[in-house]
């Protein structure tokens, strides 16, 4: 990876079409990168996920037109939630099989054009529209159930759950891309609306306006446009069933670092766990060499839609074992050690999760999230928040291997990159 | 809708609801001076959408059929004897087609939650109790409503739940729903 762009996330951009607001970020990368002409890109991928926001079909070659890529290839990437992180992989597939010396996959979501419940159901029809969506589809309802589980199987708090908003939203005040910036405390995460027990509007993303762009390149051709690109060494997809309810009550497949008789009792995943998160992040790290992802991994940008979701993808990845997410929170782990959240933590942080704030506080306008976490972890791996973020708040002292995670509805696509210092 | 609700109210909440109502406007004003078109405000218009769609439940559809005569109708796979609460035709685990079988009309509660919103069309049923509910002998689950406890606080899981019929078959997987049975 040699550039990124993102654009403002906002509740609403009407301003602008879905093309411009791609345009923004496409620029912003492209600019990051003098040496990078336009007509070196060969080609480019394109992710939204839903026809619905845009009510508008084929809108990805509409914002591949915009940017003046035609005629070269192009193809649209959708999986739900994991639309971003599919599409990020795209690119680096383009690349990677030699297709493209320079490939742009570049993202987007224009989810203000509907009211929120009205988008809420839209979102909900990316789940079985035979036997769940008519039940009460809804989103933070199925979560809401995981979670339950989650805590019935391993003692998880609702208060574990707030401290991952509280840090999320935290980090999110020094990242002027942030939608949502705010200091707020465990009891402000609690005493907000219950959404759907036990998930409160502080547990939970919102839906944005916003695009991100992924300029990529061959390793020959990276090096003669940047001194500092990014090195993509792991990529891993997980699938699971999409009805929730289907999903085997079998037996855990491990992490390298993980054996048979630390999960005697659990089945697994049932709906407390994703498996297909442990799917890509197993073989991500196989491909990068990871077997120990604690220590061998300096900060990790994931999908924490909800708050539970964040302690779920802790084990999911490996970071610690099913059962101790809520506890590797409360222990401070995935906190940013150089900031101070109000509250008394264990220990300094080890690991920092979601240090650009994540997309609850980011904002997760669907088709670019997976690509935002991308950006932002390429500036945080070069070194260069302060110039992109105009401070230096959320630079991480060391952050030579990141780990992004993009996720589609209750686990149904997953997908894990390992991102290094490439120089 | 806010009402429903009994915890409070977050400050970024207090606002007045926006309306998908407004005016028909069939004239705008326009500068003369092109110069300052970038300048002006973004028009913003009201898109209705609206399609009947015509949806089979193909091979599904003896499910329904079951729903409206008072029956769970799931599958069962005739090789490995994997058996679906929500029928598959085609067993994940072997492949082979599987068969109908009548599925227990009594399970627990293996998970749950109370919905105090939700995506519009059912926003006006809110708060509804969601539930996954286990059967013995049956290997996956079974989304449903749960009628009956007041609030989160009087579900539990492993609770005994027992399945209810709609008498007006609607022909939607609404037509059971789950009461408590203990």
């Amino acid at each position: 990876m040699v550039s990124g762009g993102v654009s403002k996330f906002a509740k609403a951009r009407p301003d602008a079409t879905f093309q411009k607001i791609v345009k923004e970020s496409f620029d912003y990368a492209m600019n990051d990168v003098p040496k990078l002409k336009h007509s070196m890109i060969d080609g480019s991928v394109v992710s939204y996920f839903s026809d619905h926001f845009t009510r508008q079909l084929m809108a990805g070659i509409m914002a591949t037109d915009y940017l003046g890529l035609c005629p070269k290839p192009n193809k649209r990437i959708e999986g739900g939630g994991a639309t971003g992180g599919l599409c990020f992989q795209a690119g680096w597939e383009a690349v990677a099989s030699g297709r493209m010396n320079v490939c742009a996959a570049f993202g987007f979501e224009t989810m203000s054009h509907v009211p929120t419940w009205k988008g809420n159901e839209f979102i909900a029809l990316a789940s079985d529209v035979n036997f769940d969506y008519p039940v009460g589809g809804f989103y933070s309802g199925y979560y809401a159930m995981m979670v339950n589980r989650h805590m019935h199987e391993f003692g998880t708090t609702v208060e574990q759950l707030a401290m991952v908003s509280v840090k999320n939203h935290m980090n999110a005040y020094g990242n002027p891309y942030a939608q949502k910036r705010r200091k707020l405390t465990i009891a402000d995460v609690r005493n907000s609306a219950m959404v759907a027990y036990p998930l409160t509007l502080l547990d939970i993303c919102v839906m944005s306006d916003g695009a991100a762009t992924c300029i990529l390149a061959d390793e020959e051709t990276a090096f003669k446009l940047t001194d500092h690109p990014v090195k993509i060494t792991g990529v891993g997809t997980g699938t699971d069933m999409m009805r929730m309810a289907d999903r085997p009550h079998g037996e855990v497949i491990l992490a390298p670092n993980e054996k048979k008789s630390d999960y005697r009792n659990l089945k697994y995943p049932g709906v407390h766990s994703f498996r297909a998160g442990r799917s890509a992040g197993l073989q991500a790290y196989k491909m990068a060499g990871i077997t120990d992802p604690l220590k061998q991994i300096d900060f990790v940008e994931l999908h924490d839609a909800y708050t539970s979701s964040e302690i779920q993808t802790y084990e999911d990845l490996a970071l610690c074992k099913y059962g101790d997410g809520g506890k590797f929170v409360e222990a401070g782990y995935p906190f940013m050690p150089q900031i101070d959240y109000g509250m008394k933590l264990p220990m300094k942080g080890t690991l920092p999760v979601n240090p650009s704030g994540g997309l609850i506080a980011c904002g997760h306008p669907v088709g670019a999230t997976g690509l935002m976490q991308a950006v932002f972890a390429f500036w945080q791996i070069q070194g260069s928040i302060k110039k992109h973020y105009g401070n230096g708040e959320l630079q991480l002292k060391k952050a030579d291997r990141g780990l992004i995670h993009s996720h589609a509805g209750t686990g149904t696509y997953v997908t894990v990159s390992i991102m290094e210092r490439g120089w | 809708m806010a009402k429903k609700n009994p915890a409070k109210a977050p400050a970024e909440s207090k606002k007045v609801e926006e309306l998908m109502t407004g005016t028909t406007v069939f004239n705008i004003p326009l500068p003369a001076d092109l110069k300052t078109l970038k300048g002006m405000s973004p028009i913003v218009i009201k898109q209705p959408y609206h399609i009947d769609y015509i949806h089979s439940y193909g091979q599904d559809s003896p499910f329904f059929a079951g729903l409206s005569n008072g029956k769970l109708l799931g599958t069962k796979c005739g090789k490995c004897d994997y058996t679906y609460a929500t029928p598959r035709l085609a067993c994940t685990q072997c492949g082979r087609e599987t068969k109908w079988v009548e599925i227990p009309q009594t399970g627990r509660v293996h998970t749950f939650t109370t919905c105090y919103f939700g995506g519009e069309e059912f926003l006006k049923e809110t708060p509804f109790h969601l539930v996954l509910v286990e059967f013995d002998g049956v290997d996956t689950l079974f989304l449903s409503r749960l009628i009956g406890p007041a609030g989160p606080e009087d579900i539990r899981i492993g609770m005994k739940v027992k399945a209810k019929f709609r008498r007006n078959s609607q022909l939607k997987p609404t037509d059971v729903y789950f009461v408590p049975a203990e």
